[in-house]
């Protein structure tokens, strides 16, 4: 499979997407995770004001016969959520990187983004 | 290591993804559940199903020793016929659901459950020890050397004319024995199915599958996984063994006391299936449907009423996303003055609880999906 990796944003190995613009992370699965999960019938994200640890579960997504969670990459509170994905679970399958974002979180950590993969290293991950 | 089928390089090459079933390595799915799902709805799909057994029991008392055994009367098959029964312990628990040929006056077909194989060989020998003694009812299991595929949808049979002709005239549950061009032995093919559509179940030799699942491929039919057919059973509320029906449960609570003849004589299990029917039963299984925005219910998750007075009442026994009806829908047993249809319900779905509602069973139905 040859998935989609841009290569300026920053991966977690569980498969999540960061891109960070002014102390706060934009957060997704990547395209290789949609394509693995298939096409998703529901997805739960978290409430605005959460405060997340990287690392933590706090979003789920689930496909016909699957619930899997996703995971914070990043510490920081929860400013905003996707309420279109929320309604449209399909748009993290055809445009994970865009569209499909999942939430956002400012930065309690801003560090821990550097301890993220990069899309060189992420790419190499999935092969 | 896990068992394989014949088929096993097959779905490799078609890009499949495999799983662990119940100790065999089965494709779940190939392009999509949703789009597999769907096929079969609306045109035709093949499942391997070569991991199912098949057990052969023959001679003059195997229908008197079958229907010892069977909770529905093998007497009344016709030769060429099936019909679908289980093998019940004496509280009446299901050991195993199957499907019961008449090959021959004196020749059965038992296709029984993958997991089940040696559950339903022991519980078979132990209660009629000594098959073969007077030569008069053998007992062989001869899953080893069989392989299966289920062809299934409105164009199974329009299909099936690439493969044997004949077999299209097959009324529902028959089955008969047909030469395919280019194999040695004739297979087996009946008009059965898991998926609440038209289709065929072709049972024959390891060697002769791979000739088989090609020709339907070749003929259009779309391949498809265990995922699809767990969303396809589902909606048309056939129970799989493990999870409506295990040894706790009974063929009257479970609603297929169709398949159950009381009428026949004795029979392990008849006592308390007769008393159930007599004089009702506690718990029964019913569907569901979400009725509002929630994740589809899963296998295990708790069942709740509704009100003041909420508790927990069951637990689901499935739960899927259901590709027909675009919903979570679900199996479980409940106490009977919950059972009702319309009665409103909650699914506890990671600690919180989402609305849902008691259906008629089948959930899908081709001329109404209401």
């Amino acid at each position: 499979m040859s998935a989609n990796v841009p290569s300026d944003l920053k991966y977690a190995e569980s498969h999540e997407w960061v891109r960070v613009e002014d102390g706060v992370a934009t957060v997704g699965i990547s395209d290789h995770a949609q394509a693995e999960l298939t096409e998703l019938v529901y997805v739960e994200l978290p409430e605005v004001g959460r405060a997340l640890k990287a690392g933590e579960p706090c979003a789920v997504v689930e496909s016909v016969k699957t619930a899997s969670d996703v995971y914070s990459p990043v510490s920081g509170e929860v400013v905003d959520s996707n309420k279109a994905l929320e309604d449209n679970p399909g748009l993290a399958n055809g445009d994970a990187f865009g569209e499909g974002w999942f939430f956002k979180v400012k930065l309690s950590a801003p560090e821990e983004v550097d301890a993220l993969l990069s899309a060189e290293a992420y790419a190499a991950q999935i092969g | 290591m896990l068992k394989r089928t014949p088929l096993f390089e097959a779905h490799q090459a078609l890009g499949a993804r495999l799983i662990d079933f119940g100790g065999w390595e089965m494709p779940v799915q190939y392009s999509g559940i949703m789009e597999e799902h769907k096929a079969v709805r609306e045109a035709a799909g093949i499942f391997d199903i070569s991991h199912m057994g098949e057990l052969s029991v023959e001679g003059a008392s195997s229908a008197a020793v079958l229907n010892a055994s069977l909770t529905n009367d093998v007497s009344r098959l016709e030769i060429g016929e099936g019909h679908y029964t289980q093998i019940c312990n004496e509280r009446g628990g299901v050991i195993d659901d199957l499907y019961c040929y008449r090959t021959a006056e004196e020749s059965f077909l038992l296709v029984v459950n993958a997991s089940r194989i040696e559950a339903d060989w022991d519980w078979l020998v132990a209660r009629h020890g000594g098959f073969d003694a007077a030569g008069s009812c053998s007992l062989n299991d001869i899953s080893g050397e069989r392989a299966a595929v289920a062809l299934q949808g409105p164009k199974s049979a329009a299909l099936m004319r690439a493969l044997a002709e004949g077999a299209c005239d097959l009324a529902k549950n028959r089955i008969g024995s047909f030469a395919v061009s280019g194999l040695e032995q004739p297979v087996w093919i009946s008009r059965t199915g898991y998926t609440g559509e038209d289709g065929f179940e072709i049972v024959c030799g390891n060697d002769a599958v791979g000739v088989i699942w090609n020709r339907l491929l070749e003929a259009g039919a779309k391949p498809c996984g265990l995922g699809a057919r767990d969303t396809l059973r589902t909606e048309v509320c056939y129970p799989l063994y493990g999870h409506e029906l295990t040894e706790d449960t009974t063929p009257i609570e479970a609603g297929i006391g169709w398949s159950v003849a009381l009428d026949k004589g004795d029979f392990v299990g008849r006592d308390v299936l007769a008393r159930q029917k007599e004089q009702g039963v506690e718990r029964r299984l019913i569907a569901f449907k979400m009725t509002g925005k929630s994740a589809p219910p899963r296998p295990g998750y708790p069942i709740w009423s509704v009100g003041d007075a909420a508790k927990m009442i069951g637990e689901a026994a499935s739960g899927t996303q259901s590709p027909s009806l675009g919903v979570g829908i679900g199996l479980g047993y409940l106490p009977l003055e919950f059972a009702r249809k319309e009665t409103p319900l909650e699914i506890e779905i990671r600690g919180r609880r989402a609305p849902a509602v008691v259906c008629a069973k089948p959930l899908y139905r081709k001329d109404r999906t209401d």
